[in-house]
């Protein structure tokens, strides 16, 4: 699909070429043109007054997509243990081999994994392609995009889905490259077309302000990263079991380009933002890194957690594995408590989802207060103190 | 030394606002910046120039005409020369198609020793043209780079970013590098350099100079495209609680009370 104009059509209202995100219109001779900019979003069509932009179909050389069958999700482990990201995919894979009435499968590379694979075969994949291989015990970008891009080859998935954290996202684009094949990137939300049976991969671009649906019609697998914290969790089946396959894979020593000398963990307790009932997060308004002594007091009431905004992390008061937002991590919360935080579209991205967003601004006309449940202006160094005597702490 | 960046043109998403009437995005006054990830990239190739003299730099983009001034931006800031992926053909690309497209352009540099990329860009936010490239041209990459550990003519070693810590990696050359914004701080033009990256000639390529068929670029390359795009729905706005900072604090400890959250 490509974005044209209808030249005869166009009055040169330049009505587009205000509205379009990404600055790819221009007027020439009073006409619109579309640059090549144009990351076909189709924004300019609905706002044309004059229906003189459409989408124009391009035609595809076909492929056999009949070969490919099965959802198959990547069960990131990380020295042994099971990822929890990998759990939320096969959560929402479950959902998706329904919709598609196909099987739910995961994919996972390592050396003495069988706990993890019952773990998976516990959370609902009914096979289990195993690559057990000591070489794939840490990741590397080319160990396994070689391992996985070789098992996909042979057993053609028809969908592949990955977590987008720091390794998902490294994977993910050498994978498709290996595959021939299209990826969306940090999908927060994802379902099964019923006339096309493809999947439709929703994601935020531009910062959040926009989301787009993406399709990849005539390419398989269909790829995608997923968020971390977006999608509810598979539960968990004592004793359920599926078929395992191991995978017999081609991979050379010397195809590994890159040597991971060292580990090394900076957070010396787990963040676990995704997994927090309450989060007590702080921004700019703190003026400082101690702010976050009293965050972390009323983080202890609720039996909840600290977190903090971009600009927070970026003046260096606090780690960035604590960092919600479009960067960070996206958390939904029962209650998430935002203090000193302006509400930076970024921001919001990462925690609209929380069930009860509580704000505390000096700033009346912050945007937080525009998607805030509660709101309170004043000073979080007053109002916090106030809520902890309220609440007998 | 022969080193590239990746750099892209890219409209300041932290500008960029919401009409709350109709829901559209509000594009006008909203500068074009050079991605922040990328000016981390170019401050690491200066930081490698600093270092060691005989280094050249070429900074590759692709984009529109109007690209051309973040580029000079990038050779006001160090930068030796200055390549546009420019092109109709290149249009409606995906990440897919993108990469194809500036690995082509980085191939009529010649030899290069490490190129370096912003980790992502803040219009799209994927972090996967620069795997991408990567994986075309043959080359190593790492993503994800806050720190250059150690630079040793044929490897770099280099810590790579993790969700909860970090990763030390050691590669050979050539390779590719992504960068966060943990890096380092990029530095401003001087006012010197500003005068002589006027007087520099950006080079322009279509499709022929850097031999890709049209079929192979931009929209006819894509396997993704975009089925339709929206605004996010907007959340209504909730109760300000009034009063004093007791007041409202008693407020807030009923209301949790009576959700049954405390």
């Amino acid at each position: 699909m490509s974005v044209v104009v209808i030249e005869k059509d166009c009055r040169g209202c330049t009505k587009c070429v205000k509205s379009c995100p990404f600055d790819a219109i221009t007027m020439e001779n009073k006409k619109a043109v579309i640059g090549i900019a144009c990351t076909s979003c189709g924004t300019c069509i609905e706002v044309c007054p004059f229906d003189a932009i459409v989408k124009d179909e391009v035609e595809k050389e076909e492929h056999d997509l009949s070969l490919y069958h099965d959802i198959w999700v990547f069960a990131e482990q990380r020295q042994g243990q099971l990822q929890d990201v990998a759990l939320e995919l096969l959560g929402e894979g479950k959902k998706l081999a329904d919709a598609r009435g196909c099987q739910l499968c995961a994919v996972v590379c390592g050396l003495n994994l069988t706990n993890i694979v019952d773990e998976l075969f516990a959370h609902g994949a009914q096979k289990v392609y195993y690559i057990e291989d000591e070489r794939l015990n840490q990741y590397t970008t080319d160990g396994y995009s070689i391992a996985i891009g070789d098992a996909i080859e042979q057993y053609k998935p028809e969908i592949v889905l990955l977590g987008a954290t720091h390794i998902g996202r490294d994977l993910g684009p050498c994978l498709a490259v290996n595959c021939n094949t299209g990826l969306t990137a940090d999908c927060t939300k994802l379902e099964i077309n019923e006339e096309t049976k493809g999947i439709m991969q929703t994601r935020p671009a531009f910062g959040g302000n926009l989301m787009a649906t993406i399709v990849c019609p005539n390419h398989r697998p269909q790829m995608s990263t997923v968020r971390p914290g977006v999608m509810e969790k598979a539960e968990r089946v004592d004793g359920a079991k599926g078929e395992l396959i191991r995978v017999q894979i081609k991979l050379k020593d010397e195809d590994i380009r890159t040597k991971v000398l060292e580990v090394i963990k900076t957070v010396q307790k787990k963040v676990s933002l995704t997994d927090a009932k309450v989060i007590v997060s702080g921004g700019m308004g703190l003026g400082n890194a101690e702010g976050f002594k009293l965050l972390e007091r009323l983080a202890k009431a609720f039996g909840g957690t600290v977190a903090a905004s971009r600009a927070a992390v970026d003046a260096g008061w606090i780690d960035h594995a604590y960092q919600v937002g479009q960067t960070g991590t996206t958390v939904k919360p029962s209650i998430y408590f935002a203090c000193g935080i302006s509400g930076a579209i970024q921001h919001v991205a990462g925690m609209q989802n929380s069930d009860l967003i509580i704000a505390i601004n000096t700033n009346e006309n912050a945007p937080i207060f525009d998607i805030a449940d509660i709101g309170m202006t004043g000073d979080l160094y007053k109002i916090i103190p106030d809520i902890l005597e309220e609440m007998g702490m | 030394m022969k080193i590239c960046v990746c750099a892209k043109q890219v409209p300041d998403t932290n500008e960029v606002r919401i009409d709350p009437v109709k829901g559209t995005l509000i594009r006008e006054g909203v500068p074009s910046i050079l991605n922040p990830d990328d000016a981390n990239a170019l401050e690491a190739a200066l930081q490698l120039k600093d270092e060691y003299k005989d280094t050249t730099i070429s900074v590759i983009s692709m984009g529109p005409p109007q690209a051309t001034y973040m580029l000079r931006e990038c050779l006001a800031m160090g930068a030796d020369e200055a390549v546009l992926l420019s092109d109709r053909a290149f249009g409606g690309a995906d990440t897919c198609a993108t990469s194809t497209t500036i690995a082509a352009g980085i191939k009529m540099l010649g030899d290069v020793d490490i190129i370096f990329g912003g980790r992502q860009a803040i219009d799209g936010d994927t972090a996967q043209v620069g795997p991408q490239v990567a994986m075309r041209l043959g080359i190593p990459v790492v993503t994800y780079v806050q720190k250059i550990v150690e630079y040793t003519g044929d490897k770099i070693k280099v810590q790579r970013q993790l969700e909860d810590g970090y990763e030390v990696i050691e590669v050979k050359l050539p390779c590719f590098l992504t960068c966060v914004k943990e890096l380092n701080e990029p530095r401003y033009m001087s006012v010197g350099a500003i005068v002589d990256a006027y007087k520099k000639d950006i080079k322009i390529y279509n499709h022929d100079d850097v031999k890709l068929d049209p079929k192979d670029c931009g929209l006819n390359a894509s396997p993704t495209q975009v089925f339709r795009s929206f605004t996010p729905p907007v959340k209504g706005k909730g109760e300000m609680l009034q009063g004093s900072n007791k007041d409202m604090a008693k407020q807030l400890v009923v209301k949790l009370k009576e959700k049954h959250l405390i």
